[in-house]
């Protein structure tokens, strides 16, 4: 492994007497992509601040490309920030705005211009160059802020929110984008967002926040598949929560009693342990007993048709606190106030400490 | 009766209108008098006051030196302001209402006693009275206008442009050159318009602080002592056709800001 690009350590902020960041370690390797997701509040919008140098932090220390970053302003650090609003420059043309950049680093006028055609060219914009920007719409704004940030080669570009003001269709048209044109210019992104399909399509390295620390880190399959916490198994994706208190665990299968009844399934947990049990939406089978874990009967509360698949809502009999949330085919035949029997395969309960 | 109500409502119109504009009409209307005295009959219509204003040098300098003045101190008044409406909106000052309510207290107070303020303040401190004492009272009475003018149009959604020009490598005094007064551009001008109205009709300010070289409402009220004539009429028109053109620029630039 190389030495990480961006080096977050043990850093900490606070407004006031209000803690937003809690000992925030993290770091980012060149050339990836890395969302932080949470929901508001969680503090990833400071710790993208203190990132881009507009915020110092309380404590702790900011290192980017090895040299200590914590306290150097905007300015002289090797990031540039896409502002959620965008924040062009109203008075210069788009040409203007992609090149003040290289301007601001002494950038003769010839070389600014091809370089800024290029950066244009880049996001698809090459014909807006004497644009002014009221006359573009959000997305061709945001891909000028993209190519105002990117011409000056940052090592890391930092995106705020970027596609918080976009329509759902733009939205998921220009997350494409984003992500061809990480890979094509190879700088490491930092993203942020609250939009969990978001993360998961467009993250190499993702990133959960919750209440100024960090839940869970890495990979978004793994994030998803294997949550850490019970913050992040309910945030990346929804689950069915099950508490459960450990009765007994060997040989590497832990057994737990709940309110369905005993269920074993492969981990470590010591005994006596208050667990949650998490199961995601498509690994809850509610035909007759498929899966080799009973989960008891339950009512179906709602069914939402959602095109390629229907999303179930059951109370379990057993225990009315208990909300099962499961994803069926859409030729499921499932109805409002049916009575099912849900069970899933042992393999897929994801263990998490309460 | 509707008819009437219409006919009523225009009378009134004209009347309210007919008392704001008919001394104006009038004073213009007699400085294109051909005999002497500015009474009626109308005798002209004729150009031969308007060539003794602008033959009479003392007229003349005075109209001058109330351009300088008007130009300097609003040059001034809206610098300062600028400044003062960038640091409010960009920081957290201690006290900053309380500080924001006592830049713009000038506003409330007359003329008359801000002008004896400084006439007593340049005394004592031996400014002698000149244009710049005079200059320096319109800055007095113009910046606090600039301010509240600027300051007004000084919102957050610019906050995060100042921001990106700082992230992109710009120094604090490019960000401001750059960015900040462009971006400002429409509220920046309409203070200084504003400012040049104020600033070349003021008599009390410029009546107590200058001396030997004046600014022209003072030398239209020296003029005025000798009596009326059609003389003071013409110069008078021109005082207002130039504060015309002055408050049509700021109502263009202030009308002519996009909607945010």
């Amino acid at each position: 492994m190389s030495a990480p690009l961006v080096d977050i350590r043990n850093v900490s902020h606070q407004f006031g007497q209000l803690p937003v960041l809690k000992n925030v370690s993290l770091a980012i390797d060149p050339g990836s992509y890395t969302i932080l997701l949470g929901p508001s509040g969680s503090g990833k919008t400071t710790l993208l601040s203190i990132l881009g140098g507009f915020v110092t932090p309380s404590e702790g220390k900011v290192f980017i490309r090895g040299a200590d970053c914590t306290a150097v302003p905007p300015a002289k650090r090797p990031t540039t920030t896409v502002f959620q609003d965008y924040a062009l420059f109203p008075h210069m043309s788009v040409g203007g705005n992609v090149g003040f950049g290289l301007r601001m680093q002494g950038v003769d006028g010839a070389t600014r211009a091809a370089k800024a055609r290029d950066a244009l060219a880049l996001v698809g914009l090459a014909a807006a160059f004497d644009k002014k920007p009221h006359q573009l719409s959000g997305g061709q704004r945001q891909r000028v802020a993209l190519a105002r940030a990117l011409v000056i080669e940052p090592a890391v570009l930092l995106l705020d929110e970027p596609l918080g003001a976009l329509d759902l269709k733009l939205r998921r048209q220009m997350q494409d984008e984003l992500k061809a044109i990480q890979k094509r210019v190879g700088t490491a992104f930092v993203h942020v967002t609250h939009d969990q399909e978001e993360a998961m399509a467009l993250a190499d390295h993702c990133v959960v926040m919750n209440d100024g620390r960090i839940e869970d880190e890495g990979p978004p399959e793994r994030v998803y598949a294997r949550p850490k916490t019970r913050f992040s198994a309910t945030f990346m994706g929804e689950s069915t929560i099950l508490a459960g208190t450990v009765t007994g665990a060997e040989n590497g299968i832990v057994t737990a009693s709940t309110a369905v009844g005993p269920i074993s399934l492969p981990g470590a947990s010591p005994a006596g342990a208050t667990v949650a049990l998490a199961i995601r939406p498509e690994h809850l089978v509610l035909t007759e007993a498929q899966g080799n874990v009973a989960l008891g009967a339950a009512e179906v509360g709602d069914v939402v048709f959602q095109g390629s698949f229907k999303r179930v809502l059951a109370t379990s009999t057993l225990d009315p606190a208990l909300q099962f949330i499961a994803k069926t085919s859409a030729s499921a035949t499932v109805q409002a106030g049916d009575t099912i029997a849900v069970s899933c395969n042992a393999q897929d309960i994801i263990l998490l400490a309460d | 009766m509707r008819a009437l109500v219409r006919l009523t409502a225009w009378l009134y119109a004209i009347a309210i209108y007919g008392f704001i504009f008919l001394p104006v009409v009038v004073l213009v209307l007699f400085s294109l008098q051909a005999t002497s005295f500015p009474i009626p009959p109308f005798t002209g219509p004729s150009l031969r006051w308007y060539q003794a204003v602008l033959s009479d040098a003392r007229l003349t300098s005075a109209l001058v030196n109330s351009l300088l003045v008007a130009v300097l101190s609003s040059l001034a008044s809206v610098t300062l302001g600028f400044l003062s409406a960038w640091g409010f909106a960009r920081f957290v000052l201690p006290g900053s209402a309380f500080l924001r309510g006592l830049i713009t207290l000038p506003l409330t107070v007359s003329y008359l006693i801000i002008g004896m303020g400084l006439l007593v303040l340049f005394n004592w401190a031996g400014v002698p009275k000149s244009l710049v004492a005079a200059g320096i009272g319109h800055v007095v009475i113009n910046l606090p206008l600039c301010f509240a003018i600027i300051y007004s149009q000084m919102g957050d959604h610019q906050i995060n442009i100042e921001r990106a020009a700082r992230d992109l490598g710009a120094a604090e005094w490019k960000v401001l050159l750059m960015i900040t007064v462009p971006v400002m551009a429409p509220a920046i001008f309409a203070g200084f318009f504003l400012s040049m109205t104020f600033s070349w009709d003021e008599f009390v300010i410029s009546f107590l602080l200058t001396r030997f070289e004046t600014t022209l409402p003072v030398e239209i009220w020296n003029l005025l002592r000798s009596g009326l004539n059609p003389k003071t009429n013409a110069v008078g028109s021109l005082v207002f056709a130039v504060s015309i053109v002055l408050v049509v620029f700021f109502e263009l630039t202030l009308l002519r800001r996009k909607p945010a």
